[in-house]
């Protein structure tokens, strides 16, 4: 039998100041966009502490539809005498939010899914490490999301202009798009990307997987030494890295050729590969090679058939993190590229120094929808084929 | 009639044939890397004379590395590996100065050179005193100016117009946008704090001077951003962060006719400064004989007054000036738009080249030990 957590009204000692609170957070907020932080302290404070007491001490459950439709209505009126339309979509928000919260914290509703054995402390806890979950992924997300309506704007300034506040289709436009796909500079940068990105991440993934199992079997002598130095480039800071590649491969007449770019992602990409790969070898049974010999196959039959299908998640996953390395690489472009090899990175980061222009919003927003839709098929390759070795259930 | 007609069309189809003759020269290089800023003031250089000349040689290509600000170093850099990658480089003259000293960039006979002025004025002639440097082949003169927000104007104020406006808190609340180096900032200080004109470099050499400017910028320090790119004041400028700020006055001509924001342009005290190009010093044979042409081609008399169609900064060539044009999308008379327009022209400063290089290191120093305070 499960256990109930007995719930009740607190005392309005504890729902006041704690509505209060949060009321005065949110003041904080539309305080500053207002011209007074203080003011708006104080005011959020006072006006959830009163809205707190009207619902639940006059009102009550009996009628708490109508008190969040009250609490909505007003802060939406509130919204838009200091925001207009956006004030009014964000007034809505915070009344539905202020209007659960009250009878959540009001009426005890807090303790429902926890054991009723916890300390105030605890529960205390419990929430505030959900709200720093959240703070985190939300601080990690907004930078992104930001990003794309801007992407959007009519003007060429990285600016929320009043026309796109007032949401005026004014204010919007695909003009930066259309720059992005019909400038000749950007339209190169992509090429390149194009090209160097897919070839770095073959050569790492094919010298990255022979490495690593060639490092995992014990016969091989230093293995760690040799690991240690295939590593290396992750850990060596990125620009001591490049300004070596750039001196050596000057020498050698690399420098400034796409096999230059092309050998220096790769050289980034390989520990990737070898620290994925050498991960899956952990769990592959070697008795499975030897059985494999044993009927008559060769080494290189043997790979491809047993080895590499069992370990291809790992190669994959490498393989990603290579691509994704060298498709967002600006430092070593800039020192072993030359102008004919410039990157959708590089040009977004002349770009963005010397003439800070939304395409390059533009550009972020169609990479990230790649980023996304590439993330999302590995993943959905990867259940499918756990389904079909029957790896997880379902 | 007729003869003139079949001499015209025989002169044109010899010129054409040198033309072509040339594109296919044995000797020349088939492409060039050109080294720019990137922006507006690229794509200006890139439809006043790198697509004429293409169109006319055909065969040869022409890339773009957006790398002038980082120009020293790197160029330092492909010297110490020997292999040096660009054939032509834009500069401001302070870099040109820099590296023609450090034997990084080839000094050239400018008359020798490049194209003579329609009038058969010799180029260094043409140039005037705009040749700072004997590697240096200037196009333009631009200057660093203020731009203001009209709409923040307080009412029943008159729109700035002096430098000592910036240094006004009362009569124009707001923030300033300054440059974070000390150049051009401690001149306008001197000159706001009571220093005539022609004494600002005699004072700014001596300690008490340089306190002095910094005393007058720490009135209004807690209202200064600090830019270091030249898009940003623009950038802050639409923003609204920003009442008045400086930057270079063509990127100030594309905030205001281009992107149509309601900025105003402060011509008081405007500080000049040149860009132009040098070639790398040692260049192969072949790279080095495309790069003479273009150079050629490109800075002469008509190309310098077309690059003025698309981007509000003045040809440095005195025979260029009659022949600016209007702009190529809006149709506006550029003239009134340079900054060597008389009226815009009334106070100016030139940067002073032999100050800078000789004070530069020091008042950096003390300028960013000063920012760093609170």
């Amino acid at each position: 039998m499960p256990i109930l957590t007995e719930i009740k009204k607190q005392p309005m000692s504890f729902t006041l100041p704690v509505v209060g609170a949060f009321g005065a957070f949110a003041g904080i907020f539309v305080g500053t966009a207002n011209g007074s932080t203080f003011l708006g302290i104080l005011i959020g404070f006072a006006l959830l502490a009163a809205l707190a007491y009207v619902a639940l001490e006059v009102l009550g459950t009996e009628r708490e539809k109508q008190a969040k439709w009250g609490i909505i209505g007003l802060l939406v009126v509130l919204g838009v005498l200091l925001g207009g339309l956006p004030g009014l979509v964000l007034g809505g928000l915070f009344g539905w939010f202020f209007g659960w919260l009250v009878y959540w914290v009001g009426m005890g509703r807090y303790r429902a899914p926890l054991p009723p054995y916890l300390t105030g402390g605890q529960v205390l806890w419990h929430y505030s490490f959900r709200v720093l979950c959240g703070a985190i992924f939300v601080f990690l997300i907004t930078p992104i999301l930001v990003v794309m309506p801007l992407s959007f704007n009519a003007e060429d300034f990285f600016t929320f202009t009043p026309e796109m506040l007032r949401f005026d289709p004014e204010g919007y436009s695909l003009k930066h798009y259309r720059d992005f796909f019909t400038s000749s500079e950007w339209q190169q940068a992509l090429r390149n990307s194009v090209i160097i990105a897919p070839v770095a991440t073959l050569l790492s993934v094919s010298f990255g997987t022979l490495a690593a199992i060639g490092l995992s079997s014990e016969h091989v002598p230093f293995r760690r030494a040799i690991m240690a130095i295939l590593i290396s480039p992750m850990i060596v800071p990125l620009i001591i890295s490049a300004a070596g590649m750039y001196f050596f491969y000057s020498r050698i007449g690399l420098q400034g050729t796409f096999a230059g770019v092309i050998l220096a992602h790769a050289a980034l990409g390989i520990p990737f590969v070898i620290i994925t790969v050498t991960a899956t070898l952990v769990g592959f049974d070697r008795s499975l090679t030897r059985a494999s010999a044993n009927l008559g196959a060769d080494p290189v039959r043997t790979f491809f058939k047993i080895q590499m299908p069992l370990i291809l998640p790992g190669v994959i996953s490498g393989g990603l993190f290579a691509f994704i390395t060298s498709f967002d690489e600006v430092v070593i472009v800039l020192f072993v590229g030359s102008a004919n090899q410039q990157t959708l990175p590089w040009q977004m980061f002349t770009g963005l120094r010397e003439q800070i222009s939304p395409t390059i919003l533009a550009v972020a927003t169609i990479l990230v929808a790649i980023s996304i839709a590439l993330l999302t098929t590995v993943e959905l390759l990867r259940r499918r084929s756990e389904k079909m070795r029957g790896l997880s259930p379902g | 009639m007729n003869l003139t007609k079949t001499l015209m069309a025989s002169t044109a189809l010899t010129v054409a044939a040198t033309g072509a003759f040339a594109g296919s020269h044995a000797d020349m290089a088939d492409s060039m890397t050109l080294v720019s800023w990137g922006g507006a003031y690229q794509s200006s250089q890139q439809k006043a004379y790198v697509e004429p000349y293409l169109e006319m040689n055909e065969g040869v290509s022409a890339t773009w590395d957006e790398s002038s600000a980082e120009a020293v170093a790197k160029l330092r850099a492909m010297n110490e590996a020997g292999n040096v990658t660009w054939d032509l480089v834009d500069v401001v003259a302070s870099d040109a100065i820099r590296l023609c000293d450090e034997g990084l960039a080839m000094e050239i006979d400018h008359d020798d050179v490049l194209a003579p002025a329609p009038d058969g004025t010799d180029a260094s002639d043409d140039f005037g005193d705009l040749i700072v440097s004997d590697c240096f082949i200037p196009q333009i003169v631009y200057s660093t100016t203020f731009g203001y927000r009209t709409d923040l104007v307080p009412e029943g104020v008159e729109a700035p117009n002096d430098i000592c406006d910036v240094f006004d808190l009362e009569t124009y609340p707001g923030k300033r946008a300054l440059e974070k180096r000390p150049i051009n900032n401690m001149e306008w200080a001197l000159l706001c704090d009571g220093v005539a004109k022609e004494d600002v470099y005699d004072v700014l050499e001596t300690e008490e001077g340089q306190d002095q400017a910094l005393a007058k910028l720490d009135t209004i320090k807690d209202d200064v951003i600090w830019w270091s790119a030249g898009a940003d004041t623009p950038q802050l400028l639409a923003d609204g962060e920003i009442f008045m700020g400086s930057t270079y006055n063509g990127r100030l001509f594309s905030v205001i006719e281009e992107q149509d924001q309601p900025v105003g342009m402060m011509w008081d005290a405007q500080v000049f400064d040149l860009d132009g190009w040098i070639v790398p010093a040692d260049l192969p044979e072949d790279r080095l004989a495309r790069v003479m042409d273009f150079l050629k081609f490109a800075t002469d008399t008509q190309r310098l007054a077309d690059q003025a169609k698309y981007i509000s900064y003045g040809p440095a060539r005195e025979s260029s000036a009659p022949l600016v044009s209007t702009h190529a999308e809006l149709g506006i008379e550029m003239a009134p738009h340079m900054p060597t327009d008389p009226n815009n022209a009334q106070n100016t400063f030139l940067y002073n080249y032999e100050f800078w290089a000789d004070y530069r290191d020091d008042i950096d120093a003390k300028f960013q030990a000063w920012l760093a305070q609170n």
